[in-house]
């Protein structure tokens, strides 16, 4: 297996008179490690990654229980009990084989909807329920010192995740950054200034856009009239390289050799995991209004999880009995989570008063009085 | 006549601009075969087509810089922004640009534009998608600042604004978008910007508020009314900037009193700005401290956290009761 990420020399200057479009001489690499049915491809020379079984069952556990998170995080948002939040169905595969290929020490600043990710990197469930009820508190556990919050506002986070990489550089930290973000980030002004420092910059930076096809509603070919995402990277004079984002094995080969690359000193790299939303966008969105059934199936039937245990099967570190064992363990986990956060301490009702400034100020601290006051008058009316 | 929400009133105003100038364009996030996250801006791409009803890629500042090239050259756009969190990431072109073609071209070049965008609390959402941060756009000159508060005048105004000669920032309050109905009228309706409206007339003291708190603020009114006989003048205003500052004057040099309901965050929003209007015009007529109820310097907390933020109908009345009482 191999990973082409080459950017074949441009084409020299252009001649007076032939600016037609059609004079590309750019080659994208594609990655895939599996096919659908989850055999190894035998074209791919290099074979599997190097992964240990642990390692596997680690991605492949990883994947399951961000599955089944996001089952009952629907269930709960449709109870009440949580606000609007992204499904990531059909996208584990993105979000968990990074954080595999990635060391404690690196950072994960990804956008909001890679929560397998952010499970997988030691974010505690009953966390991630708390902040998606509004408790910001959620955003704090042990472990998730280099994990940067949720990002809504799209392509933001990117440039942080270049500043951030610097910061690694300059202090001589043998410590990368991965960034994840979707098809419709390329878009903003954002992404086109990250790709361009951390390329200035040779920034220790790997960013993993996850091509899902939609932004909302709009579709990828409407979103940017380039044939791939990956190719923007060549403008900036970055490898930029396409995996299948539904086989666990080439995102992680990718990120991987990615990250080796940036520790190294070699700089960022650009990933285009193509994969699919098999959900609605949020659970306040109705994807009926712009997509067919027929596409979501054909979809379905590239589901990364099932892929990846056939493989694990196959090579004999899988079966029935490990399935049904784990499907009862996450189960067990999400119920004792689902637990947690509904006994989950009595915040303080003016905590949001709390972390606007490091330093106390008298003018937001009338105005907390005043909350409060308020706050016992109208419990004491009521 | 016809009985319509919000989101209804403001589709209608859409159509009706888009049949009578065919320069009106719409361009925005998801407004097209979507109709937009709200719905606003249903069924325009079926009946006006795609050239007239862009959904551009995802980028802000993308829309509104492209929507100012339009604007120069004789089209009309109406840009959305799909929340007012991410109306950020256009600013730069609104202070940068938009507001300062006139000027810099010396009236050659304008910029008639209008940017919609839901704006403010009260749907429990995620972050970014409850601010009221009508102050930041308000405080850039050659920039107006339009805030229905009811379906009527948000679909008068907003013909208002597609018509006027300037950036127009419409700030939509998503609250109120299916809260309730109002009779509109059949023929297209034109409100003139710049004009604060007198809800009711009353002699002892002035309620002011715009957007999503007029509802509050109404409730308010009504209950002390009952309560304590009181005469309460309530004022929409409607128009952030260029604000009716002789509206405002006039009424409190009637009443002597006055409280401002304001969502956005306590400091250096448009209740301080009224304050000042009144210090200007209208201070030797007080009879009482103005009060304001608002928001806190705060972000808006999240869905389960977010009523701790929004002024509640309990604490508007007890401010006016205090103002009253005073
Ligand atoms: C700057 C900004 N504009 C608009 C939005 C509203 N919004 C949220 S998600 C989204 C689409 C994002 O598409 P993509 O980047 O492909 O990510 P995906 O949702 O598919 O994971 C939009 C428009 C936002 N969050 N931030
Ligand atoms: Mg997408």
């Amino acid at each position: 297996m191999s990973v082409d990420s080459a950017c074949p020399a441009a084409g020299g200057p252009i001649p007076p008179g032939r600016l037609e479009l059609a004079d590309h001489t750019f080659h994208i690499g594609h990655l895939q490690v599996l096919d659908e049915n989850g055999a190894l491809i035998a074209k791919d020379a290099g074979g599997a990654p190097d992964l240990n079984p642990d390692q596997l069952i680690r991605l492949y556990r990883g994947m399951v229980l961000a599955r089944a998170v996001d089952d009952r995080l629907l269930k709960l948002q449709r109870q009440g009990r949580i606000g609007t939040f992204a499904p990531a169905t059909g996208q584990e595969a993105v979000s968990c084989a990074p954080v595999v290929a990635m060391r404690p020490e690196d950072w994960f600043v990804g956008s909001f909807r890679e929560l397998g990710g952010r499970l997988l990197r030691g974010e505690p469930i009953d966390r991630s329920f708390l902040y998606y009820n509004g408790h910001e508190e959620g955003n704090t556990f042990d472990g998730g010192e280099r994990t940067l919050p949720v990002a809504v506002i799209i392509a933001c986070q990117m440039l942080h995740a270049v500043g951030i990489a610097y910061a690694m550089k300059l202090k001589g930290e043998d410590a990368a950054v991965v960034c994840f973000f979707g098809d419709g980030a390329t878009s903003e002004g954002d992404f086109h200034e990250a790709m361009n420092f951390a390329a200035v910059w040779q920034a220790p930076v790997v960013f993993v856009c996850a091509n899902n096809h939609w932004a909302i509603s709009l579709p990828r070919e409407k979103q940017t009239r380039s044939r791939t995402l990956a190719q923007k990277a060549i403008a900036y004079e970055m490898p930029g390289l396409q995996v299948d984002g539904n086989d666990a094995l080439a995102v992680y080969q990718a990120v991987h050799e990615a990250l080796a690359r940036a520790r190294a000193g070699g700089g960022p790299t650009f990933i285009e995991a193509v994969t699919y939303r098999l959900r609605m966008h949020t659970t306040a969105d109705d994807p009926k209004r712009y997509r067919t059934e027929e596409e979501v199936k054909a979809w379905e039937r590239r589901d990364p999880i099932p892929r990846l245990r056939k493989y694990l099967a196959a090579r004999g570190v899988w079966n029935d009995e490990m399935q049904v064992n784990l499907d009862e363990e996450i189960r067990k986990e999400i119920e004792e989570a689902v637990k947690k956060f509904e006994e989950a301490e009595d915040f303080k009702p003016d905590a949001p008063f709390d972390h606007v400034f490091g330093i106390p100020h008298p003018r937001l601290e009338e105005q907390r009085a005043d909350f409060l006051a308020n706050l016992s008058r109208e419990q004491g009316h009521e | 006549m016809s009985k319509l929400n919000m989101v209804q009133a403001i589709n209608l105003a859409l159509h009706e601009e888009m049949a009578r100038d065919q320069n009106v364009v719409c361009l925005g996030q998801d407004i097209g075969v979507d109709g937009g996250v709200f719905r606003v801006t249903e069924g325009l791409l079926a009946k006006f087509g795609a050239e007239r009803v862009l959904d551009t890629p995802l980028a802000e500042s993308g829309i509104l810089g492209s929507a100012i090239g339009m604007a120069i050259a004789g089209l009309r756009p109406v840009a959305e922004m799909q929340f007012s969190g991410f109306a950020y990431l256009m600013l730069g072109q609104l202070e940068g640009n938009a507001a300062r073609y006139r000027a810099r071209s010396q009236g050659r070049f304008t910029c008639p534009l209008v940017v919609r965008m839901p704006y403010g609390g009260g749907v429990r959402a995620l972050e970014h998608h409850s601010e009221s941060h009508e102050a930041t756009f308000a405080h850039v000159p050659g920039v107006k600042v339009v805030m229905p508060s009811a379906p009527g005048n948000a679909r008068a105004l907003l013909a208002a604004a597609i018509r006027d000669p300037d950036p127009v920032v419409f700030m939509e309050p998503k609250r109120s978008y299916r809260a309730f109905r109002e009779e509109v009228s059949d023929e297209p309706e034109v409100m003139e910007i710049g004009r604060a409206q007198v809800l009711r007339e009353g002699s002892d003291l002035t309620v002011i508020s715009w957007g999503a708190m007029m509802r509050p603020a109404l409730q308010a009114v009504g209950e002390i009314e009952e309560q304590r006989g009181a005469s309460l003048e309530l004022i929409d205003l409607l128009t952030i900037s260029p604000m009716d500052g002789e509206t405002i004057a006039a009424s409190v040099r009637k009443t002597g009193r006055c409280v401002i309901v304001q969502e956005a965050p306590f400091s250096l929003g448009p209740a301080s700005e009224i304050i000042a209007t009144i210090n200007d015009k209208a201070l030797l007529h007080l009879e009482a401290p103005v009060k304001r109820i608002t928001g806190y310097d705060l972000t808006v907390p999240y869905f389960s956290r977010e009523d701790m933020y929004l002024p509640s109908p309990g604490r508007v009345r007890r401010a006016i009761e205090e103002t009253l009482d005073f």
